[in-house]
């Protein structure tokens, strides 16, 4: 199948009072149709800034992007969104790429009822009038669960609850039925019994709607349950990609491995990363060694004088180390 | 993680007391960085120096008139002469001394002025904070009182029942400034007692006492200096505006037609009036430049949002 | 909203009873009202007459709810030098000052709004500093100083415009341009400021997440909170306007309020100096109101909320 989208060394720094902030350096990604991509790291680790600066939402000033092609093909459309004008990218946004943020509460206007900021998205792309946009919405906002539907269109965000708002983000995020949604850590702010609501709606608005759906998230118990394939992302790098049972059984980069370690067992807990041992990596410092090195208990000279890239290791299955896990000795060939 | 190779640590070097040269080298830093607030600095500094030593500075006694020598324009002008480098008004009195001797009136009101608002500010503020329930109550319903008046109206109104000396003004100011400092003191105050580590001091017992200078005077400093140099900068400029207006109001109670002799005035006379404005207005823009650099300087949470 | 309003209108009752109290006992300040209002020369049998026919020999508790009494049926008392109801005087003068305070604040926003969202849209551009110059200028220079410059320049000098008086329409242009100076520099600053902080806000992030024009946003989700933001400014700054322009007043002799208080205070017209501090009070206390009612009218989360 024709991948959705493929990302090829995506560099995006921010220029800050304190200095450069390398935060995203040559990152590289591709996602098939209808496939549930889950992407996890620490925060800082560049997830975030990757989806933003694929599509100009990163704030410019202080961000560049400053290198990398991220092309775009759903069949109908071929074309790179780093080359895009800001015109052209407001055609993407909304229209063929959803977005669903993390806090609810903040993510929407205050001031304006939901059911206007809904209707708005439909306007735009699918040039519809505003009674034909209110019945959709209406329609859309029954399909994401919200009781009197009709009623609550005139409805402002704070008469909602966490959950039902974050229902109203995914009805602005599929309003127009996009190719791609990118879900940025939609759950995290919620009770865990209303996140898996959200999944689960998620998931089923994924495969009427046949979009291939980004799940930005640093809880890998939520990617294990719903994710077809896993990006692992640290210091602004991907250090390692595979399918969701192949990382889980059989990860093969060192973070990878402290991450799954660090995943508590017992069910219910709180399955959120538990830091591992060091800090993170100074993304003031340009990325010339590998981000991980610091941390890592397999680290040898090479790790500090290069920057590991990210390589094939089996099918489906890339990692950006030196060292050979299973072997438990350097790679040779790489 | 033993046994792994690390970069050598940097940045951990020992912690040293900073000196008072130190200090204010980074004040120096602080102050480079942002030139309206260098600017500021330095024309509140020569205030204080014309303020401090204006028998120095001036060329004349401020109320000395020399009828001879009435109604001179600027040195630079044809008929005047460096005796009154500004000239002079209809009793020959020197401007440019009244300007220095003023600007020695204008910062004793307001940093007496600003000193007891703070003063009473302060305490009410701490009280009404840490005492909450009825007595906080009572406070901010006073200091809502207060701030519910028109503050020019009633300064004017008291000072023409209780007269226009020095000591009244700065009274004056100082009681009826007090609320907004109060009102500053107290939400602050309520602010740092919900944050976690007073929260954490309070459950292991420290006193009172303790956390009000451990924890809530440290914290009360960066707000309370950015609003005291804004305020002195509003009392500047009141009392100014209060010293002209009875003088304009006395004028008027003699002529009754104040409204024809001003721009006669301004006419035959007008660095009467431009000097002393512009030093007014100077006045106004080092404390109002000062206080945005302090502001920015001293109040953590601004300066987080602007990162 | 009922509760609310219901709370606050009770609110503002209490605050006007609280400045009838504060003026009624600012005019005994010094102890013997009679002392301030009658020449210190005049004869004993003068003052205690004096004393006699305005009361002040009755118990002080006897005053007070007299006073309170008279005032809640809008009788303000009579003024000494006119020899009439002050109300009827006040609400003589009131028209012009209103008129004065109320131009001033249109040219402020007028003025001043465009030049804060041009800042606020374009931080660090060179329409945004000389913006922020303006706006510090605004904020810096007394109004009085600039009232005098302005009187220099276009009465005197150019000889273009009244300095005194409102007898032409044209008359307001200088008093409302010096009143308005100080609104300018607020709104300038707080204007882009509102507009810098709204644009970085989560839910602009979402507005542009939906593919919006830069014009879209600007208009739909921008504007309409920034103006929350400012409404209560604008009129806390128009109860400055008000009250602020006495000494605006005195300066270009306009025929308000402002004037009067002065040549009641230069009469020594203690009754109507009260009761000018009243009416200045309520203006206030009025405005205050005024403010929560308009919020709870175009914000949901008062109109709606608990």
């Amino acid at each position: 199948m024709t991948k959705i989208l493929d990302v090829n060394g995506l560099v995006t720094r921010f220029y800050s009072v304190d200095g450069v902030v390398h935060a995203l350096n040559e990152v590289q990604f591709d996602l098939e149709p209808g496939e549930t991509l889950g992407v996890v790291g620490e925060s800082g680790s560049g997830k975030s800034v990757t989806m933003m600066s694929l599509l100009g939402l990163i704030p410019k000033p202080p961000g560049r992007v400053e290198g990398g092609t991220a092309v775009f093909n759903d069949g109908s459309d071929t074309f790179d969104l780093l080359k895009l004008s800001e015109k052209e990218l407001q055609e993407v946004r909304g229209g063929k790429v959803g977005f669903i943020f993390q806090d609810p509460i903040s993510s929407l206007n205050p001031t304006m009822t939901i059911g206007k900021q809904i209707a708005e998205s439909m306007m735009t792309h699918l040039q519809l009038g505003e009674s034909e946009a209110r019945k959709r919405t209406i329609n859309l906002l029954q399909q994401v669960g919200i009781a009197d539907a009709e009623r609550r269109y005139d409805s402002y965000p704070h008469e909602f609850s966490g959950g039902m708002r974050q229902r109203v983000m995914i009805a602005i995020a599929v309003a127009c039925e996009p190719a791609i949604v990118i879900a940025d850590e939609p759950t995290t702010a919620l009770d865990v019994t209303v996140q898996a609501q959200i999944i689960e709606l998620t998931q089923r608005l994924q495969k009427q709607m046949g979009m291939a759906v980004v799940w930005i998230t640093h809880d890998l118990g939520v990617v294990a349950g719903m994710a077809d394939r896993v990006l692992v992302m640290y210091g602004g790098t991907v250090v390692e990609s595979a399918l969701v049972d192949d990382l889980y059984e059989n990860p093969q980069h060192p973070y990878t491995i402290g991450l799954l370690g660090a995943i508590p067992k017992m069910e219910g807990e709180d399955e959120r990363l538990v830091s591992i041992e060091g800090s993170p990596p100074d993304l003031l410092q340009p990325l010339t060694y590998c981000p991980f090195a610091s941390r890592c208990p397999f680290v040898f000279q090479r790790c500090w004088k290069e920057r590991p890239l990210l390589i094939p290791i089996g099918k489906n299955h890339d990692t950006a180390c030196f060292y050979d896990v299973e072997r438990g000795a350097p790679r040779d060939h790489v | 993680m033993a046994g792994t190779t690390t970069p050598p640590a940097v940045g951990m070097e020992e912690y040293v007391e900073p000196t008072w040269g130190s200090k204010l080298a980074y004040v120096w830093r602080l102050l480079w960085r942002d030139k309206g607030g260098l600017l500021g600095m330095i024309l509140f500094l020569l205030m204080v120096i014309t303020a401090v030593f204006a028998p120095i500075i001036a060329p004349h006694d401020p109320l000395e008139q020399n009828l001879r020598d009435s109604k001179l324009p600027p040195a630079w002008y044809e008929g005047g002469n460096w005796d009154y480098p500004l000239g002079t008004d209809r009793l020959g009195k020197d401007i440019f001394s009244r300007i220095v001797y003023g600007t020695r009136v204008s910062l004793t009101v307001a940093v007496f002025g600003v000193l007891i608002a703070g003063g009473l500010g302060l305490l009410a503020g701490l009280v009404a904070g840490f005492m909450g329930g009825k007595v906080d109550g009572a406070i901010m319903a006073g200091v809502n009182l207060w701030l519910a008046i028109p503050y020019l109206v009633f300064v004017v109104v008291i000072a023409s029942i209780l007269g226009r000396s020095l000591f009244n003004v700065i009274l004056i100011f100082g009681i009826t400034d007090s609320p907004i400092f109060a009102r500053v003191t107290r939400g602050e105050v309520l602010r740092i007692r919900q944050s976690g580590y007073v929260e954490s001091a309070i459950s292991v017992g420290a006193s009172t006492s303790r956390i009000m200078f451990d924890h809530i005077l440290p914290n009360l400093i960066g707000p309370l200096i950015t609003l005291a140099t804004f305020e002195m900068s509003a009392m500047i400029f009141y009392e100014a505006g209060l010293s002209s207006w009875a003088e304009r109001a006395a004028h008027w109670c003699q002529l009754g037609q104040h409204g024809r002799s001003l721009p006669s005035i301004l006419a035959k006379l007008p660095w009467m009036v431009i000097y002393p404005g512009l030093a007014i207005a100077i006045a106004s823009l080092a404390m109002n430049l000062l206080g945005d650099w302090l502001r920015d300087v001293l109040d953590p949470r601004l300066r987080r949002s602007r990162a | 909203m009922q509760r609310y309003l219901l709370s606050r209108l009770v609110q503002s009752f209490l605050l006007l009873l609280g400045v009838l109290i504060v003026v009624f006992f600012m005019i005994r300040l010094t102890g013997d009202p009679v002392s301030l209002m009658v020449p210190k020369e005049a004869p004993a049998e003068v003052r205690e007459a004096f004393r006699e026919a305005n009361g002040f020999n009755r118990p002080l508790y006897a005053q007070f709810f007299e006073y309170l009494l008279n005032a809640f049926q809008l009788d303000l008392g009579h003024s000494l030098k006119f020899r009439q109801s002050n109300l009827s005087i006040i609400m003589e003068r009131l028209p012009s000052t209103v008129y004065l305070a109320t131009i001033s604040l249109f040219l402020a926003i007028v003025i001043a709004v465009p030049i804060g969202i041009i800042g606020g849209f374009n931080p660090g551009s060179a329409a945004d500093t000389v913006g922020r110059a303006f706006g510090l200028f605004g904020q810096t220079i007394p109004g009085f100083v600039f009232a005098l410059y302005l009187i220099l320049i276009f009465a005197v000098r150019l000889g273009w415009l009244p300095s005194f008086g409102r007898d032409f329409w044209y008359s307001v242009i200088l008093p409302a341009t010096a009143l308005s100076i100080g609104g300018i520099g607020q709104f300038v600053r707080l204007t882009r400021s509102a507009v810098l902080e709204i644009r970085n806000e989560d839910y602009i992030r979402t507005a542009r997440s939906k593919g919006l024009s830069k014009m879209a946003i600007g208009a739909r989700h921008v504007a309409r909170n920034a103006a929350l933001a400012l409404i209560s400014v604008v009129t806390v700054q128009y109860s400055y306007m008000l009250g602020g322009s006495i000494y605006i007043e005195s300066i270009f002799a306009w025929p308000g309020l402002g004037n009067l208080l002065q040549g009641a205070i230069v009469d020594r017209d203690f009754p109507l100096i009260q009761a000018l501090a009243i009416v200045f009070s309520f203006f206030v206390v009025t405005l205050n109101l005024l403010t929560d009612v308009i919020y709870a009218v175009i914000d949901p989360r008062i109109r709606y909320g608990s």
